[in-house]
């Protein structure tokens, strides 16, 4: 089911007519996505934790997609992808909130954390650019931690993050002097402020899509899959490796530094924990699950990956009184025992990921046996 | 100085562990090209069973030494068998798959161990019995306990007889062809899947005895320990070169005396200003430097790059 369309896209050249049928998906797609908050604390009945769930997959979607353009489109393997997240959050924490007194307003923020963290990018980038495959992803891992350890123990003897306890009363987002932590009021309709942050981050979510369409597209993202698929061969033909791998550290990490930005405002609090190893892990698997370098697949790996183990938490307890009468094992333990075995099938049956790019389907066709 | 005798000594105990968890990463990496992201988690699941085993039997009154030996043994058995089943379920399918498909399912394993070993044994940290007589030893100044000094010796000895058996025997030569060249080795008549099952079986043996020494050193045995100590020996065995024996165990010696060392002293060079708290990062910077200026470790040979 999920490879009609991949295919259907392969198939039609970008200036193809694009049929009516797509448009009418099209079409659907939008209609849910505006409705969305309303079918899941409406129709649905399920509460605010799962619009905050919501919004979290969004999220996910523009980091997943930040890093696709790193491990995906230029093939480097990142896992200190956190750490931009990690820098772009502290930036917006650290500038609107009581802990040094900043309030500065969310419109300059954001655009300021997306560039430290394309800075903090560039930084990791320069000096691994000689590194390939398992040695970056090492590297990548070993900066990660790095900047997780900073922000963990930079509270003496100067307290700048607040160490362990991370930086609380962060203010709201709000965007035009309408705070995104009250209902806000459109043309009548009062949003409640998860459903008004949802739409704040789809917008914001679809910018990114469009920046990373329009990328694969370019001439840069043309360069980088020449990189990606022999690097050697990308220089012969006149690409500037360097300054185009870098460029991809510094756009993947941009986008993490906006979405870290987000993430603060939207939770009002940012403590080192929330930026371990084990979330760039995830951030990964939602790319490589989905279908590397293949933006729909990693959309769709994102909010996979970001609801999954919400649904199992939410399953855990009834499932198991049903079956057994009481909670036999702690449910917490289940879902992330049920979410790991999730990966491994996904991966044994599905390789190249659930949604896989038509091209890499191609290749991988051609050379088998 | 004593100071400074007392963290090499430290460092020695501490870098031994890590050489021996290092060696199960690169034995794997040497054969499979693969990233074994759950061998932290083996080494975790081999302490948590020793500590079952032997609090087990020393509550049915079994001396202690027969106890410490059979909590061995079973931790070892049990980390044989679930390094063999990980390698069968989630790695053997996936050769040829995408390179970054088995790292996928690694961290899968990972996940499922770790939260498997937390249903089991539960979130509270359990306190290791003592499985050796405090006893202390004056050197240069600084004191070493017998119980450090049983976990080097006994790291060197398993190191000396890992490496007897990789160059000596003809399972090794195997081993070692295999490394070289998965296909040309099987046309020789080597059994790869086998080799490759042997490989993840004498890995795992390792880090069993690696998890028993840490929860002895450390007192201390709980479902999340495997995860740092993985990374930290993976970055020994990179940091010595991954693939090659020899350089997993300077790797990992040599990281145990880079922590500990710059642990004891960061806070004197820089004022204060930087404390212990900072042991990760100085393992980490030391890492990318090495990588940056010498990527294919202290030990390893230049190869071509993996992509």
């Amino acid at each position: 089911m999920a490879a009609a369309p991949a295919s259907a896209a392969g198939r039609a050249p970008v200036s193809a007519p694009i049929p009516a049928r797509v448009w009418v998906a099209y079409a659907g797609l939008a209609l849910l996505l505006a409705l969305l908050p309303w079918l899941v604390g409406g129709v649905l009945g399920l509460g605010n934790a799962w619009l905050r769930t919501l919004n979290f997959a969004v999220l996910y979607v523009m980091l997943a997609l930040g890093l696709n353009i790193v491990v995906g489109f230029a093939g480097l393997l990142d896992l200190g992808y956190i750490a931009f997240y990690a820098v772009g959050a502290y930036m917006y924490a650290l500038l609107a909130s009581p802990h040094f007194g900043l309030h500065l307003p969310a419109w300059a923020i954001l655009p300021a954390g997306a560039a430290l963290a394309g800075l903090f990018g560039v930084i990791l980038g320069a000096p691994t650019l000689r590194l390939r495959g398992d040695y970056l992803a090492i590297v990548t891992l070993g900066f990660g931690e790095i900047v997780r350890i900073f922000l963990n123990n930079l509270n003496a003897p100067v307290n700048i993050t607040n160490g362990p306890q991370g930086v609380s009363g962060i203010d709201p987002l709000a965007f035009f002097g309408v705070s995104l932590a009250k209902p806000v009021v459109v043309a009548g309709i009062t949003l409640l402020p998860l459903a008004a942050t949802y739409y704040v981050f789809l917008l914001l979510a679809l910018g990114v899509v469009f920046v990373t369409l329009r990328l694969e597209n370019s001439r840069i993202g043309r360069a980088w899959v020449a990189i990606r698929e022999d690097e050697v061969a990308a220089k012969a033909c006149g690409i500037d490796t360097r300054n185009i791998k870098l460029l991809a550290f510094a756009m993947g990490a941009s986008f993490g530094g906006v979405a870290g930005g987000l993430f603060a405002g939207f939770q009002a609090f940012v403590s080192p924990e929330s930026f371990s190893l084990m979330e760039s892990v995830m951030v990964l698997c939602m790319v490589v699950l989905g279908g590397m370098g293949h933006i729909p697949g990693v959309i769709l790996g994102a909010v996979l990956l970001s609801l999954l183990p919400e649904a199992f938490r939410y399953a855990a307890v009834p499932v198991q009184k049903y079956l057994f009468g009481h909670v036999v094992v702690d449910p917490e333990s289940l879902r992330m025992l049920l979410f790991g075995l999730a990966l491994i099938l996904v991966m044994l049956y599905r390789p190249a990921g659930l949604w896989p790019s038509p091209l890499r389907k191609r290749e991988l066709k051609r050379s088998g046996p | 100085m004593d100071i400074f005798i007392q963290q090499i000594i430290n460092g020695l105990v501490l870098g031994s562990i890590y050489a021996l968890v290092a060696l199960g990463y690169t034995m794997v990496y040497g054969i499979l090209g693969l990233i074994n992201f759950a061998h932290g988690e083996v080494v975790m699941l081999g302490a948590l069973t020793a500590y079952s085993t032997i609090t087990g039997l020393l509550g049915l009154g079994v001396p202690l030494p027969l106890a410490a030996l059979a909590g061995l043994a079973v931790a070892a058995l049990l980390c044989m068998a679930v390094g063999y089943t990980v390698e069968r379920i989630a790695y053997r399918p996936l050769r040829g798959a995408p390179r970054l498909a088995p790292l996928i399912t690694a961290i899968g394993v990972s996940i499922v161990l770790q939260n498997g070993a937390m249903m089991v044994w539960g979130r509270n940290y359990h306190a290791f019995p003592n499985l050796v007589p405090e006893r202390q030893y004056d050197v240069f100044g600084a004191t070493i306990t017998l119980l450090q000094v049983l976990t080097v010796l006994l790291a060197a000895l398993t190191m000396a007889g890992l490496m007897l058996l990789v160059l000596r025997t003809k399972l090794g030569r195997a081993m070692r062809a295999t490394a070289e060249n998965p296909a040309i080795a099987q046309l020789m008549g080597v059994d790869v899947n086998r080799i490759v099952s042997l490989t993840f079986v004498l890995g795992s043996a390792l880090a069993a005895l690696a998890g028993l020494m840490v929860s002895a050193n450390y007192s201390i045995a709980h479902y999340y320990m495997g995860f740092i100590l993985g990374l930290k020996a993976f970055t020994a065995a990179v940091l010595g070169g991954i693939g090659n024996l020899a350089g997993a165990m300077v790797g990992g010696i040599l990281l145990g005396l880079i922590e500990s060392l710059g642990a004891g002293y960061i806070g004197d060079l820089t004022g204060g200003f930087f404390g212990s708290n900072y042991q990760d990062v100085f393992a980490f910077f030391v890492l990318i430097a090495v990588l940056v200026f010498r990527p294919s470790g202290l030990v390893g040979e230049k190869v071509a790059e993996r992509a």
